[in-house]
């Protein structure tokens, strides 16, 4: 078996990956993307961590996350769709109404 | 053999992610992405989530991407411009350097962590049966919540989808 730190150093890179896209990309769509790739990751630690432990309560929040991500997915698109009708873009550059 | 099975998977698994950050192409992304969650299963086997496993290959590549895929299609998204003046490519560049040494650090981390020895999974361990029980047990009231939590998802994005003032 492979010791549980090499299964939390590969989502540590994941992270990092995901961390590194939301920065660079400028379409909203990818970077809601970067942000599953940086869930996913999480989960990983607690799947590790709960067989390192024996538990399956780690299980159960990755579970949770799963659910919010779904949520998260669904509302964060229609927001996309409802911005792409008002500026026929998706480019965050022109999301920054709201900056001062 | 399971070290070679796994250094494998995890080649795969940070080329496909890099991928879905790299690529210009959205649609090229998203199917990256899908590679990536797909491979995440296949790890959390390896760790004896098996419950989990399925359910991320039906939530998240099968119900997920699938959404993301529709809007990237419904929009009609080409490629995305890849920056060549000058502030651009050097903030890229930064990124990528603060990104890597992010990850150092939490490898640091990691490698410092009192993680002791990794227990025998008991029998049947991260089943359909045992992730099920504490589920409806210990975490019943998070588990209805999140029923809440997905009916405000349903609705949302209908009442943000509505075209306004007619």
């Amino acid at each position: 078996m492979v010791p549980i730190s090499w299964y939390l150093t590969l989502s540590a890179v994941l992270f990092a990956i995901g961390a590194v896209g939301v920065v660079i990309r400028r379409n909203v769509i990818v970077i809601l993307m970067a942000i599953e790739i940086m869930l996913n990751a999480v989960n990983l630690t607690f799947i590790a961590l709960a067989r390192q432990l024996g538990s399956v309560d780690g299980q159960v929040v990755v579970f949770f996350v799963m659910a919010v991500a779904a949520a998260e997915a669904a509302v964060g698109l229609a927001i996309i769709v409802a911005f792409f009708r008002n500026r026929e873009s998706v480019n965050v550059d022109d999301l920054a109404s709201l900056r001062w | 053999m399971g070290t070679f099975a796994f250094l494998v998977l995890a080649a795969l698994l940070i080329g496909s992610a890099l991928a879905v950050v790299l690529h210009p192409n959205p649609v090229k992304s998203a199917m990256a992405l899908v590679a990536t969650l797909f491979l995440l299963a296949i790890v959390f086997v390896l760790l004896g989530a098996h419950m989990i496993a399925v359910l991320q290959i039906i939530v998240y590549t099968g119900a997920i991407m699938v959404l993301f895929l529709f809007v990237i299609m419904l929009l009609n998204l080409g490629d995305e411009e890849v920056p060549t003046e000058w502030p651009r490519v050097v903030l890229r560049g930064l990124a990528g350097m603060a990104g890597a040494l992010m990850a150092l650090q939490l490898v640091r981390l990691v490698a410092g962590a009192p993680l002791g020895r990794m227990v025998d999974a008991p029998e049947g361990y991260g089943g359909a049966l045992m992730v099920a029980r504490s589920l409806f047990t210990d975490y019943v009231l998070p588990f209805e919540l999140t029923g809440l939590l997905l009916l405000v998802a349903v609705i949302g994005p209908v009442v943000l989808a509505q075209r306004r003032g007619r």
